[in-house]
């Protein structure tokens, strides 16, 4: 993993790369939003303080999931109507990088990938409807609208300035799980499962008052 | 990066301190001092709900006990009581909130004194069926449906992380497998599934530190395990070994006590003889303490019958035992109906010189029959054996009958009652 290192167009510090096909980050120090381009990195816009959250995960987070480890190198924050999730962006060993949601403590590792047979639109896509892929029964289990709140750290693509959002969240009866995120057009398509806390071995955690 | 803060919020209503347990995962909480619920998701803390109009409850855990369940330790966090109105039945039962800052949250439900701890499933199950009913399959179990019903919230304390309000309602459906349940919960559409195991209250108690000792649970409960669930297949089990051993027994008593031979001869009888057929026997002697007499008659009967009585005669005191047989013996080409042989055990017979007095009789043109006579001297009461067997079944049997009426009243419950209630009169 290489950390080309550059400076902060806006506030001139330093900013490191964890992982080098990040193609977006943001300042730790003045919450600038920057974009990676061929020379520099160019501002696209800011972020406003984050919203107080409980994930016991942050940038830096270490785990391994089925011996292949993992480091938390940046985050997505939603907001919906039951309150917030976190979608934290891993980068594996072997340069490859996903997801990992944490929505209030129940955890789902995805990946993206292109999805196998063509997907309902945004105005189509229901409750209950399933998608037959790799052999296994997917099934919609939840809408969801969301805001987009805000972004940490290193992205594998531009994301910031979002508004209304769709996701649909599917399953299966063996535990895999899907999204399809429809913030793009066509939508994306992210497959992967419901892990248990254990199962990530996970360090470099946040410490919470009362639980040490 | 230092530790997450605990936070701390005012009331709005009643101005009291608001601690919170839930770090930012409280979307709700509920003044201690004045039982607003209140929005604890924005800075700006908003009223959700003035109360509730209730006296107060104490849950039975206290909010912010912790505990250990598995290798997770939880703190209570949360308390609501949720109340199923059918219209014809009203109850209500505890649902406890647990929180871990890493594992996340878990619930514990008590409904007269029967206690589960339910966790919150994200594979989905897969619809069936099973005996007739519909069932879920799940995690490599079979659930049997077993109730659904409404659920209200009708009493609120402690911080969730959703926004909680009395008279929240929801459609409920469970499935049991004992100890485990299924249950589905949907809310405007969407489904979600958990998982509950029955779990003792000697065991909340003791994860908890209770004082005093759990109450005892009452009735019994949809996913209670039956304390007959593993002991009828081992009752029967036992059952089959016994036998084995009686059996085993049986033999050992016919090997090593076969009576003793006292006397045995050959006869034959005829209708053609023109004298009394009775005859009496040469004597013999009959040992030991009181005693049984086994008296064998072997024939060769072909489609007849013949029937004999005797009389067993104390040669110095005249003591008379008078019995008879009939032996009779018919086959053809559809099979055969009765025997060639037959027995009869005379009990309690004191020692001395014997002799028996027989008397044939057969129906008139019958055709000559040989017979054997053989008494034997204390042969083992078979008897015995036949009722030890009988005896032997009494424990399978009630343990079968119970686990029986144990399901019977688990399934009263449900809404597959075998006669429902409202159809009255019966009670």
């Amino acid at each position: 993993m290489s950390s080309p290192a550059a400076n902060c167009p806006n506030c001139g510090a330093p900013v490191k790369f964890l992982w080098s096909s990040a193609v977006q980050t943001t300042c730790e120090f003045c919450h600038s939003i920057l974009v990676r381009t061929d020379v520099d990195l160019k501002k696209v816009g800011e972020v406003a303080d984050l919203p107080p959250d409980a994930s016991p995960l942050q940038i830096g987070s270490e785990g391994a999931y089925q011996n292949k480890s993992f480091v938390v190198v940046g985050r997505i924050i939603y907001e919906y109507e039951q309150g917030t999730w976190n979608e934290w962006h891993v980068v594996y060993n072997d340069g490859t990088s996903g997801w990992l949601a944490d929505a209030q403590l129940e955890y789902d590792l995805s990946w993206a990938a292109q999805p196998p047979t063509p997907l309902a639109g945004a105005d189509d896509i229901r409750q209950g409807q399933t998608y037959q892929w790799n052999g296994k029964t997917y099934q919609v289990t939840s809408r969801t609208r969301a805001h987009y709140k805000g972004v940490q750290g290193e992205l594998p693509f531009q994301y910031w300035d979002k508004s209304d959002l769709l996701f649909a969240d599917l399953r299966t009866s063996s535990g895999e799980f899907a999204t399809i995120d429809y913030s793009e057009n066509p939508p994306l398509l992210f497959l992967g499962r419901a892990v248990e806390f254990d199962e990530l071995h996970l360090k470099n955690l946040r410490e919470f008052e009362g639980w040490t | 990066m230092p530790a997450v803060q605990a936070k701390s919020i005012s009331c709005p209503n009643c101005g009291g301190p608001v601690a919170l347990r839930g770090f930012a995962h409280t979307l709700s909480v509920v003044c201690p001092q004045c039982m607003t619920v209140l929005d604890a998701s924005t800075p700006e803390v908003q009223i959700l709900q003035t109360f509730q109009g209730k006296t107060r409850t104490q849950p039975t855990i206290p909010l912010g006990s912790r505990g250990k369940i598995g290798d997770t330790q939880f703190e209570v966090i949360g308390f609501q009581i949720r109340q199923v109105d059918s219209g014809e039945d009203t109850y209500q039962w505890d649902e406890y909130l647990l929180f871990n800052p890493y594992r996340g949250f878990r619930y514990l439900t008590e409904y007269n004194g029967h206690w589960n701890f339910v966790n919150v499933e994200s594979a989905l199950p897969e619809p069936s069926r099973s005996a007739g009913k519909l069932a879920m399959r799940f995690g490599g179990k079979t659930y049997l449906s077993f109730d659904s019903m409404t659920a209200s919230t009708v009493y609120v304390l402690g911080e969730f992380p959703w926004r909680v309000s009395v008279g929240d309602s929801i459609a409920c459906q469970d499935f049991v497998a004992p100890p485990s349940m299924l249950s589905s919960e949907s809310t405007s559409g969407e489904i979600t599934w958990s998982r509950a195991e029955y779990m003792p209250g000697s065991q909340i108690w003791q994860t908890f530190k209770l004082p005093g000792s759990p109450p005892p649970a009452y009735g019994i409960f949809a996913n209670q395990p039956s304390p007959y669930g593993g002991s009828v297949g081992s009752a029967w089990r036992t059952w089959l070994w016994l036998n084995v051993a009686l059996a085993g027994l049986a033999f050992l008593f016919m090997i090593i006590s076969p009576g003793h031979v006292a006397f045995s001869d050959h006869y034959a009888y005829s209708q053609n003889v023109r004298s009394d057929a009775a005859f009496v026997t040469p004597t013999f002697q009959l040992d030991g303490r009181d005693s049984n007499v086994d008296l064998s008659i072997h024939t060769d009967l072909e489609n007849n019958w013949a029937y004999f009585s005797f009389a067993l005669i104390n040669d110095q005191t005249g003591q008379t035992f008078d019995f008879a047989r009939e032996v009779s013996y018919y086959h053809d080409s559809d099979g055969s109906e009765g025997s060639r042989n037959n027995s009869v055990i005379i009990p309690s017979v004191p020692s001395g010189q014997y002799y028996l007095r027989v008397e044939p009789e057969m129906a008139a043109g019958s055709p000559d029959v040989r017979y054997e006579l053989e008494l034997r001297r204390n042969v083992p009461n078979y008897g015995f054996f036949g009722l030890a067997a009988l005896l032997l079944l009494i424990p399978p049997v009630l343990t079968t009958f119970r686990k029986g009426s144990f399901e019977a009243a688990r399934w009263r419950e449900s809404d597959y009652a075998p006669s429902s209630s409202s159809s009255g009169g019966d009670d």
